[in-house]
């Protein structure tokens, strides 16, 4: 090295002042460090609201009876008991849409997304993508109109699990088709081409080696999807409005743990109710995704 | 050179891709039946995309295109389906490539199973062994053929996947640099396994190894920047080469 520039280095390594640098890097972690203590306190106080506001109405008639009525509630409240009746017709409404919805968008999702997967570089592959971006970003309470037009008044004639079904499955198929490309990119190449050069057909190429490769990744987008849309309100209010007892007819209206959250808040009677019902949704939410995380841990072993 | 039984002609064969950009350039060659040819030539000559024409792998690439014929047994492979061709047409990859979703004994009937060929219990089992028995795999996994595959070291992965190939009674075996990623005593079973299947299978290799070619091959071709310099009788091109280049190339002086 030149001797100048080595004089240069030493002139600059006196002049710097470590104290005051270890004091700005000390200062810089601790504020990420409190930024992350602060988002951490919110999810546990959440869910520790939920629990403690919300235990006490979870018993077993919470999951086998229908949500009571206002009277009910009234005269509950006011013997100071818990109020009786369940969330029912919210548990088996909130499964046949998210199910039925999870029947339209997974096939569409995952065709769509092997598609994108093949023909990355094809010019209608980035529309489709761009398109999908776009639909990702369109409010839910937009989709929920526009599935109002097109299946609550042409369709079913009125609000049905059919609607429903349909605006979660518009929610749910961008999320489906970007994980679904996502983890066909993680198969190396490689076994693919061990399919083709054992005389393979293209379509058992996909059917039985592309997609049993990223099995767990496919799972895990469709479990985040569905967890994604478990919780919807807004779409669901105007196409499948509610029901207050259990239905199973895909023409006719049906409840959702989230429509009867919005309704308990409206009813002063029934307020204790919104509670255990938020527990419950929070629950199922959080099982999805310590499933999904499980299912990957799983595949990154192997 | 009339080599005495041939099986595969390639007859001015060249292969471009993004349209001008040649990575094979005029070759023609004549492969014996039953012999080990090696092919041979410094990175970038070639030697994969002449390898992958051969059961027209290379056709998976965009924006490729190929002139010229291959012929097997006398029929122009790119007339062929290509399901049909690879069938008769095997390959073993530079890395082991085990299906990961798949038991040992699966893998090796995967070609069946891809192909929905229905198979009799006892006609599977059979394959099976004898194909582990033919690749030395056989007493080392007899016990565990219902494990996954990818539980294997890389060398019994390569021999599985060298099954694999083989459970077809594929005519002809391609592989690209198949030892490059192991080790030497896997490497040299692999070699003692090759030079065992030539009595049944006639073998295309392509390796960077000079010695493993000489050890084991029969012919052996040399490209250099897509062209075929010299293809001889293996032991004739590493005494007596006649191009200066081909000396240059096996003397160590580039590549
Ligand atoms: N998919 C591709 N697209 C464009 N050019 C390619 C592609 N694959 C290979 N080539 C080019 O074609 C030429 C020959 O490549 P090829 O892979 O056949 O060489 P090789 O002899 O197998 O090299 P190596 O010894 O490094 O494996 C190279 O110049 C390479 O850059
Ligand atoms: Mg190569």
């Amino acid at each position: 090295m030149d001797s100048s520039i080595l004089q240069k280095r030493k002139a600059m390594i006196a002049t710097t002042h470590f104290g005051v640098r270890s004091f700005k890097s000390r200062l810089f972690f601790s504020i990420v460090l409190l930024f992350a203590l602060i988002t951490i306190s919110i999810v546990f106080l959440i869910i520790g609201t939920l629990v403690v506001k919300g235990y006490h109405q979870i018993n077993w008639s919470f999951f086998t009876q229908v949500a009571p009525d206002t009277f009910d509630a009234m005269m509950a409240n006011a013997s100071g008991k818990i109020i009786p009746g369940g969330i029912l017709n919210g548990i088996t409404g909130t499964l046949l849409l998210v199910g039925l919805a999870s029947v339209i968008a997974i096939p569409f999702g995952i065709v769509i997304g092997i598609y994108l997967y093949e023909n990355a570089t094809k010019r209608y592959a980035g529309v489709i993508r761009d398109i999908s971006d776009v639909l990702q970003g369109v409010p839910s309470i937009v989709v929920g109109l526009i599935v109002y037009l097109w299946v609550v008044v042409d369709i079913t004639k009125g609000y049905s699990v059919l609607a429903g079904s349909v605006a979660l499955a518009i929610m749910m198929l961008p999320l489906i088709i970007r994980s679904t490309e996502e983890s066909m990119k993680m198969v190396p190449t490689t076994l693919k081409e061990a399919a083709i050069a054992l005389g393979t057909p293209y379509y058992k190429v996909i059917l039985r080696v592309l997609i049993p490769s990223s099995f767990s990744g496919l799972i895990t987008g469709v479990l985040l999807a569905v967890s994604r849309v478990l919780g919807e309100t807004a779409p669901l209010l105007l196409t499948t409005l509610g029901n207050s007892s259990v239905n199973w007819n895909l023409a006719k209206p049906v409840s959702a743990v989230p429509l009867l959250i919005w309704q308990f808040y409206n009813d002063p009677n029934m307020v204790n109710l919104i509670w255990s019902s938020s527990l419950f949704l929070m629950g199922f939410v959080l099982l999805l995704n310590i499933l999904s995380k499980w299912i990957a841990a799983k595949k990154s072993i192997q | 050179m009339a080599p005495a039984a041939s099986i595969l002609s390639i007859e001015d064969l060249s292969i471009a891709y993004d349209r001008d950009k040649y990575a094979v350039k005029n070759v023609t060659a004549t492969v014996r039946k039953n012999a080990i040819t090696a092919i041979m030539g410094p990175s970038g000559c070639g030697k994969t995309t002449l390898l992958r024409a051969i059961n027209r792998m290379h056709e998976l690439y965009p924006n490729i295109s190929t002139e010229g014929k291959i012929k097997l047994y006398g029929d122009n492979i790119y007339e062929m389906p290509t399901i049909e061709l690879r069938r008769k047409i095997g390959m073993v990859f530079q890395r082991p490539n085990p299906f990961p979703t798949m038991s040992i004994y699966e893998n090796v009937i995967a070609g069946y199973k891809l192909n929905g060929i229905h198979l009799k219990r006892s006609e599977r089992d059979e394959i099976v062994e004898t194909t582990l028995r033919d690749v030395t795999l056989w007493d080392e996994v007899k016990n565990a053929l219902h494990k996954k595959g990818t539980f294997l070291s890389g060398g019994q992965q390569q021999r599985l996947c060298v099954a694999r190939a083989l459970a077809f009674k594929p005519e002809i075996i391609l592989l690209d640099e198949p030892t490059s990623a192991l080790d030497p005593v896997s490497t040299a079973k692999i070699e003692d396994l090759l030079v065992e299947l030539k009595q049944h299978y006639t073998i295309i290799l392509v390796t960077h190894n000079m010695s493993q070619a000489a050890r084991i091959s029969d012919n052996s071709m040399f490209m250099y920047l897509g062209e075929l310099i010299e293809y001889e009788d293996t032991k004739t091109m590493f005494t007596n080469p006649k191009d200066p280049r081909t000396e240059g190339y096996l003397t160590g002086k580039f590549g």
